[in-house]
Formats: structure tokens, C-alpha cells, sequence
């Protein structure tokens, strides 16, 4: 239907997938690990921050975005910045209220 | 492609196949489109119907009219205006000219024999239909008297039935969501090669925009039905503020998808308007890259100012005025548009078909609508109008008169492409003038009701407002008779009309260079060098 396999496709070891899926499953531990540590206000942004960094690697390794065309990580970053901004205008109430 | 390209061809994608599964298993997204047109009739009709109640029942201060079935004072008028607004936001005029004109224009448009996932605009439609059978189930379950919007905490503590219809508008999101992805993509992958971007007609410049808008917004009302099941069945704190949760979180998030898909309504509207304006005055569109632009800033700005629905929910301050300023900068890529639009009819050599009729209609209403919009968006006046039959006069400007008018529009101005057939261009003239005579009579008085005090959603109301209310609701009746008289013509000209030419209103984008009704691959021959969408020929067509 169009030209899209003709491109080259970067294709990953198995061995590579493995390192990546055990990094996911530390982070995992960590989560739940530091959940049992009262960090006070950061708290939160910890379990965040570890979120963040699973997700891209999820998305970069797992889901290609690291070897696709750029425009792809452009449309995903563009999704992203609108979601950043729901989250912060959302917060222009909360934060105030 | 067929050989026998010379000779027009006689199989097209209408009668190529024949039998109710070639049809219910079609991935040809110009019998998709069709399907689709069929679908949306038989919801709007319902729709319509439930508002014919509706204006009935408001004809009179007293609640006199849906009262039958022992039904408690105003309770059925809660259910049929929850109804009518739930069929005709989700089933109606959120997808309408997606999913019929996009879907049967679209792959012509930029010389594509379909989509990029024809498969799953089969399934799409499917989605589409299922959720409709849930919404009008819900009927069945006594039907939910929430309005569209589902507040909580009223809509978790009604009586009535209110998971079915949420149900469906989810699983219709779905629909939406997979038409969004489908012609974002068709758009990236299947353009001819010599149509680069700013060769795109704007109707499949603002499809691109719109199909963003669903993929973004869309999810996020599932995310909240989800949020609200989480609630119920889990006891998890989200919205109800005994529990640690807050209500107003539901404004958020329900909002955060339903401001944008008042784009999702309005921006293929204004595509289409821009095919026609420009084709029925014969000149090169006015300012393309800026109406293109204009609707990617719609599209973007327009998913930023969702709580101005919400100043008088209780949100902080700061958030109101926030959210109030940014309102105002919709108006700027609006009003690009029209502008252009107007300094493209300049010095046109203009025609007054039915669809150029209709889209100035368009353009005089939507100014209503926008304009009446932007004392909406100012907090301090937003705070008198809030709520009043001022707010149903704006947005029904703006989704009926607006997208809803260019619904029309655009069905006269691709009915002999779909159909090959013409219609009677007198008729549709008189149904056109009627309708713009009966929806101003119908929706005018609403501001000024509304202005002076008249609550939205009430079945009964002061003896002040009778006047108001009655020269409503006859203008309610002028317009669903020019809306009869509107389809009896075109499904009388789809039964017996005369043969169309291929381009019977000389336009200049790719849909025209085909026959009509289309191949089922669209086209026997692409011409050889891709034409500019807004190049028109020297001659003038008869």
C-alpha cells in the first residue's frame, strides 16, 4: 500500500531487550521500595521521576521511537507538551484554591 | 489502476458490489463514508425528534406536554433534553463531517486509492454504531436525566441510569479516536507524491488538525469514566469529596475533552467552508497558508481554555482569569479565517449554488456564535450569563447553525460526486432561506431570555418569558420543516435526480478530476501533474 518497509529497520538483540526489561524491573523495586521510606514532600516526586524514566525507556527501546524518524519523536513530544500543559493550568486552580 | 481509462467507467464504488455483507464488510472508505451518512440520518432524526419535544413542552410557562406515562413534573423533560443532547453531541456533530465527508473525500483529495488502515475504518464505524445502540438502550433503562455533561456528584447519585450512556459515548470516543489515527496517517503516508503539504486542499488541512484533536483529547474522556468506575466499584477518592476527592475534578477532566471536541466539530466545518467558498467564486483561496496555519492554532489554543465552562464551579481565582484571557486568543485564528474568507469572495466571480448559500449563511452565524462566545469568555459577564438560555442560543449558533448548517452544506456540495445525480438546486434554495429564517427565529430569542434571567434546563418558567419562548418554538417548527424538505429533495435526487457531470460546479481539487460516483479505487487515471487545489481554469462553467 505504500512505501513504508522499503525504509531500513533497526532491529535490537534479544539480549538487549533483556537488559532493558531488568532495568525496568529495578526500577519497579525502587518504587516500591522507597514507598516504605517517609521522604516527606518528596515522596511524590520520586515516584514520579522513577514513572518518568520507565516510560522512556519503554517508549525510546521497547516501542522504537530511539531508532525511528525523528518526526515520530516530534509528534511525541508534541502530545507530551499539551498533556505538561493540561497539568500545570489544571494546577493554576488547585495550587490557589 | 484500469485500463479503460478513455471511456467513463460504469462499475463505480456504489454499485461494484452488491448485498447488505458487501456493504457491512466494506473497507472501501467511500462506502464507509455512505454507511456512515445513513447512520448519522437515522441519529440526527431521533435527535431532532427529541427537540421537537423539547420546544414543545417550553410552548407553554407550565409543564404541560411530557407529563404521560405518570412521569414526575419535568422529570421526562430532564430525560429527553439529556438524551437530545447526548445523541446529538456524540452520535450527531462531533463526527458528522469527519466520518462521512472525510471519509469518502479525503483519500481522493490527496490522490489516495483509500486510507492508511482501511480495516480499521470498518471497525471504526462499528465502534460508532455500537455506541449509538447503547445510547439509545439507555432509553430502554428509563434513560439518564443528567444533561450531556454528567456532573457529578448529581449524575452518581441519580436515581436514573447513567452508566449505559456513558458506556457509549465512551465506546463512540473509540470510533473517533481510530478515525483521528486513520487520517492523520492516510495524510502522512499516502499523499501523491506531487502533492506537498501546501498543495493540500484546507479540508484536508483542517481533517489533519482535527484528527490531533481527537487523538489527544478523546482518551481523556475514557480516562474519566474510568475514574469514575474506579470510584464506584472501588471506593477509590476521586470525585466525591466525602471520601477525600473533589468534584470539581470531574469539570476538569470532563472538560479537557469536551472544549476540544467543540473543535472537532467546528474545524472540518470550516474546511469545508473554504473548498467552497473558494470554488463557487472561482478564485484562488485568500491567504492559504495563514487559513491552514489557523487551523493548527485552533486546534492547539482551542485545547487550553476548557474551564471557562467552569467559572462558577469554584475554581481559584487566579485559574478564572487565567483561563478567561486565554479564551480571547481563540478569536484571533477564528477571525483569520473569516477574513479570508470574505477577501476571497472579493472581485470572485461568484455563483449562488445552493452550497455557496448555505456557507454565507455559515459566516453569518457563526460571527453570532463566536462573537456572542467572547461575552461568554469574559469572567465578569460570564458570571450573570452563566447557565441561562443565553449559553443554549450561543453554543447551539455554533454547533447547529454553524457546523451543523455546513453539514448541509457540504452534502449539496458533494452530493453529485457521491451520488452522480443532481438535485433540484430551487428547492434546496427555498429549504436553505427557510432554514436560516427558522433557526434565527428559534435560537435569537434565546439570548435575550436568557439575558434577562431564563435558566437553561428548566421545563417551566416565569409568564415573562412566554413570548420568547413561543416565538421559539414556532421558529423550532419553520426549521424542521425546512430540514424535511431539505433531504426530500436530496433523497428524491438520489432516487430520480439527472445525471451529473463529473464536475458539475467546477472545482478544482482532486475529488473533481474523477467521475462521478468515483471508481472504486478512485481513480482511473491520476492526472499526470497533480493540479493546484485552487487553480481554476480561465473558462467559465456551466
Amino acid at each position: 500500500m505504500s512505501g513504508a518497509h522499503a525504509e531500513e529497520e533497526h532491529i535490537s538483540s534479544y539480549g538487549f531487550y533483556v537488559k532493558i526489561w531488568l532495568a525496568l524491573l529495578f526500577l519497579t523495586f525502587m518504587t516500591v521500595s522507597v514507598s516504605y521510606v517517609d521522604m516527606k514532600k518528596f515522596t511524590l516526586f520520586t515516584a514520579m521521576l522513577v514513572a518518568t524514566v520507565k516510560a522512556g525507556l519503554v517508549v525510546l527501546f521497547f516501542m522504537h521511537i530511539r531508532f525511528d524518524k525523528p518526526i515520530f519523536g516530534v509528534m511525541l513530544m508534541v502530545t507530551l507538551i499539551e498533556y505538561l500543559i493540561f497539568i500545570v493550568l489544571t494546577f493554576s486552580d488547585y495550587a490557589y484554591r | 489502476m484500469s485500463e479503460a481509462a478513455v471511456d467513463k467507467p460504469k462499475v463505480n464504488y456504489y454499485n461494484a458490489k452488491s448485498g447488505i455483507m458487501s456493504w457491512l464488510t466494506t473497507t472501501d472508505h467511500k462506502r464507509l463514508g455512505i454507511m456512515y451518512l445513513y447512520s448519522l440520518g437515522v441519529f440526527f432524526a431521533f435527535a431532532v425528534f427529541m427537540a421537537f419535544l423539547l420546544r414543545l413542552e417550553l410552548f407553554t410557562p407550565e409543564i404541560d406536554v411530557l407529563t404521560f406515562g405518570g412521569a414526575q413534573a419535568g422529570d421526562l423533560y430532564n430525560r429527553i433534553l439529556t438524551l437530545h443532547g447526548i445523541v446529538m453531541v456524540f452520535l450527531f456533530i462531533v463526527p458528522g463531517l469527519p466520518a462521512v465527508f472525510g471519509n469518502f473525500c479525503l483519500p481522493i483529495m490527496i490522490g489516495a486509492e483509500d486510507v492508511f488502515f482501511p480495516r480499521i475504518n470498518l471497525l471504526s464505524w462499528y465502534c460508532y454504531v455500537l455506541g449509538g445502540l447503547f445510547a439509545i438502550f439507555s432509553i430502554a433503562l428509563g434513560g439518564p436525566d443528567t444533561g450531556w455533561t454528567f456532573y457529578v456528584p448529581y449524575s452518581t447519585t441519580t436515581g436514573h441510569n447513567v452508566y449505559v450512556p456513558v458506556l457509549a459515548a465512551f465506546i463512540v470516543g473509540w470510533s473517533s479516536i481510530l478515525t483521528g489515527l486513520n487520517f492523520v496517517t492516510t495524510v502522512h503516508r499516502l499523499r501523491n507524491k506531487n502533492m506537498s503539504w501546501f498543495k493540500m486542499p484546507l479540508f484536508v488541512w483542517s481533517l489533519y488538525a482535527t484528527g490531533w484533536v481527537q487523538i489527544i483529547a478523546t482518551p481523556v474522556i475514557g480516562i474519566l469514566l474510568l475514574l469514575v468506575m474506579m470510584e464506584k466499584v472501588f471506593g477509590i477518592p476521586v470525585f466525591d469529596p466525602r471520601i477525600g476527592g473533589d468534584p470539581v475534578l470531574f469539570e476538569h477532566i470532563f472538560w479537557i475533552y469536551s472544549h476540544p471536541a467543540v473543535y472537532i466539530m467546528i474545524l472540518p466545518a470550516m474546511g469545508v467552508v473554504s473548498e467552497i467558498i473558494a470554488t463557487f467564486s472561482r478564485k484562488t483561496i485568500f491567504g492559504y497558508h495563514f487559513i491552514a496555519y489557523s487551523s493548527i492554532a485552533i486546534a492547539a489554543i482551542g485545547s487550553l481554555v476548557w474551564a471557562h465552562h467552569m467559572f462558577t464551579s469554584g475554581m481559584a481565582n487566579e485559574a478564572r482569569v487565567i483561563f478567561s484571557f486565554l479564551t480571547f486568543f481563540v478569536a484571533v485564528p477564528s477571525a483569520v479565517k473569516v477574513f479570508n474568507w470574505i477577501a476571497t469572495m472579493y472581485k470572485g466571480s461568484i455563483r449562488l449554488s445552493p452550497p455557496m448559500v448555505y456557507t454565507m449563511m455559515f459566516i453569518l452565524i457563526f460571527s453570532i456564535g463566536g462573537f456572542t462566545g467572547l461575552h461568554l469568555g469574559a469572567l465578569s459577564v460570564d458570571i450573570h450569563l452563566h447557565d441561562t438560555a443565553f449559553v443554549v442560543a450561543h453554543f447551539h449558533y455554533v454547533m447547529f447553525g454553524s457546523a451543523g448548517i455546513i453539514f448541509f452544506a457540504a452534502m449539496h456540495y458533494w452530493f453529485p460526486k457521491m451520488s452522480g445525480k443532481l438535485y433540484n438546486e430551487v428547492v434546496a434554495h427555498i429549504a436553505g432561506v427557510l432554514f436560516f429564517i427558522g433557526f434565527n427565529a428559534t435560537y435569537f430569542p434565546l439570548f435575550i431570555a436568557g439575558y434577562l434571567g431564563m435558566p437553561r434546563r428548566y421545563a417551566s418558567y416565569l409568564p415573562e418569558y412566554e413570548f420568547y419562548h413561543k416565538f421559539s418554538t414556532i421558529g423550532s417548527w419553520v426549521m424542521i420543516f425546512s430540514m424535511l424538505l431539505m433531504f426530500g429533495n436530496l433523497i428524491y435526487a438520489a432516487r430520480k435526480g439527472k445525471k451529473s457531470s463529473d464536475n458539475p460546479w467546477g472545482g478544482a481539487t482532486l475529488e473533481w478530476h474523477t467521475s462521478s460516483p468515483p471508481p472504486t479505487l478512485n481513480f482511473d487515471k491520476l492526472p499526470d501533474d497533480i493540479p493546484g487545489s485552487y487553480d481554476y481554469p480561465l473558462e467559465v462553467v456551466k
